[in-house]
């Protein structure tokens, strides 16, 4: 579990992150959404040690970050699993380079042992054959498939999502949703995903947090978005044709 | 006032470099790929510059040399002298930190825009050792080139003189071997490692700190290029006046 306490964050006169709170379970996949520039990826960097909030707390499981030595730091990151908007894969590396990095970076497993790992791991993320292709060889879809299983590899306890959707066809991002809510239900881990897709919204959306101008203006489940009345979500939500149409369906059935 | 932050921030970095080392296991593949890359790969380069340059220093002496009373050996001298104290360290460099600044700026700065830089901090790992240390240690390599550039040099310099007609072989080996001072060529090692430092580390800086996209990667090349250069040509001067002086 995540437990974020009135975060603040400014970058020089901006100040993007006005007081934040937020609790994010373990098991469950967890959603931020709003609009661009609402500050979700800076509320997420915040979460993973890459900015520093100038005020408030971010405990893991009792354990406050800001308290934390550097080395203990640099422990509770390795219990952090990351997937990036471009999937952050290291271009020089092929696909088992990638996901065997942190495991020869942290570990003092035999070759044997990581490659079993590897398997192990993009078996799971349904990526078979794809050991020595390198990034620039595979599809989008199928690098997001290897940023998951680089994330998944060291069996975190916390796994960061920045919009794992994006520039994925519907069908292939229905795919990674549901690989993410397996994944987070299989392992047990506190999730968080920054996403502004609906779809994804409505396929895994367990708890939702709705950030607006810095500010945390909403937070409930997936059923509850479709029934609020909060103007800010409802604009949110409804911006497009198809969710305009799907409320009218639910307001006509309703009456 | 923004040049006194960056200059800070530049030693900032240089601390950072040596905290928390990457395992020895993965740094040894990594010094060995960027020994490859920034020296084995710059050799064609340097091999190429250093001949023609040492063959223009012995002609445009030879050429000079109007009066009969100067001797016919003070070609192989001047060449020597010429190769080993400024073309070979200060010339290379400055080439050096055209073609491996701008790779290492644009390389670093790409990892930077692309978020695999982020992507190792969340890992928990030292980026800027993971990144920068490999290639400061393979830069080290660097006075190994240099040898060689001066040793093509005064090579090339042989060549045009004695094929091109302005002296005779023998005139020009004698003049290599006047007044030779084996500290002029301690004086151009301090220089070339000083200055391998420096092409190791300032691009890294403007990589490792760029803001922006592909455009701006382009940008911090070039000015990666125009800084490296600049600080060459002051420690020239600082360094010449301090060892030779």
């Amino acid at each position: 579990m995540i437990k974020v306490d009135n975060i603040h964050k400014t970058f020089g006169d901006a100040h993007v992150l006005k007081g934040i709170s937020a609790c994010f379970d373990k098991g469950k996949t967890n959603l931020i959404i709003g609009q661009s520039g609402s500050g979700k990826t800076v509320f997420l960097k915040c979460l993973l040690g890459l900015f520093t909030p100038e005020e408030g707390s971010i405990v893991y499981d009792g354990q406050d970050y800001s308290e934390l030595t550097n080395n203990e730091k640099r422990y509770l990151r390795q219990d952090m699993g990351m997937v990036f908007q471009g999937s952050a894969l290291f271009d020089s590396m092929t696909v088992q380079g990638n996901i065997m990095f942190p495991l020869e970076m942290f570990t003092k497993q035999s070759v044997s042992e990581m490659q079993d790992r590897v398997d192990f791991v993009l078996k799971r993320v349904n990526l078979i054959d794809a050991h020595h292709k390198f990034p620039s060889e595979i599809s989008g879809g199928m690098q997001k498939r290897v940023a998951i299983a680089r994330a998944i590899v060291m069996n975190p306890k916390y796994l960061f999502c920045d919009e794992p959707n994006s520039g994925l066809d519907p069908k292939t991002a229905i795919l990674i949703d549901n690989l993410i809510q397996e994944i987070t239900k299989e392992y047990n881990i506190t999730t968080v995903i920054n996403t502004h897709d609906m779809n994804s919204v409505m396929e895994i959306g367990e708890k939702i947090i709705f950030l607006k101008d810095g500010l945390k203006e909403w937070e409930g489940t997936k059923n509850e978005i479709f029934k609020t009345d909060n103007d800010a979500i409802t604009n949110f939500v409804y911006s497009s044709e198809l969710f305009k149409k799907v409320r009218q369906m639910y307001i006509e059935e309703r009456n | 006032m923004n040049y006194i932050a960056s200059i800070g921030s530049y030693f900032i970095m240089i601390w950072e470099v040596f905290k928390k080392p990457t395992k020895w296991r993965i740094m040894k593949t990594l010094i060995l790929k960027e020994i490859d890359e920034l020296i084995y790969g710059s050799l064609g380069i340097i091999i190429f510059i250093s001949f023609f340059i040492g063959g223009v220093v012995a002609i445009q002496t030879a050429l000079n040399m109007t009066n009969p009373l100067i001797p016919e050996n003070l070609i192989g001298f001047a060449t020597r002298q010429s190769v080993i104290l400024e073309f070979a360290p200060t010339f290379c460099s400055i080439i050096m930190a055209g073609k491996v600044g701008s790779y290492i700026t644009s390389s670093i700065g790409t990892m930077r825009v692309t978020e695999q830089i982020d992507a190792l901090e969340v890992m928990g790992v030292n980026s800027l050792n993971y990144l920068v240390f490999p290639k400061m240690i393979a830069m080290f390599f660097y006075p190994f080139a240099i040898a060689i550039a001066m040793f093509v040099g005064v090579l090339g310099g042989w060549i045009a003189s004695s094929f091109g007609g302005f002296s005779s072989s023998a005139a020009f080996i004698e003049g290599i071997q006047l007044d030779f001072t084996p500290y002029h060529i301690t004086y151009s090692f301090i220089k070339t490692i000083i200055f391998a430092f420096v092409i190791a580390t300032i691009p890294s800086f403007h990589g490792y700190f760029m803001k922006g996209g592909a455009l701006e990667v382009g940008k911090a090349s070039t000015t990666a290029f125009v800084w490296t250069s600049v600080v060459i040509i002051v420690l020239n001067y600082i360094l010449t006046q301090l060892l030779l002086g």
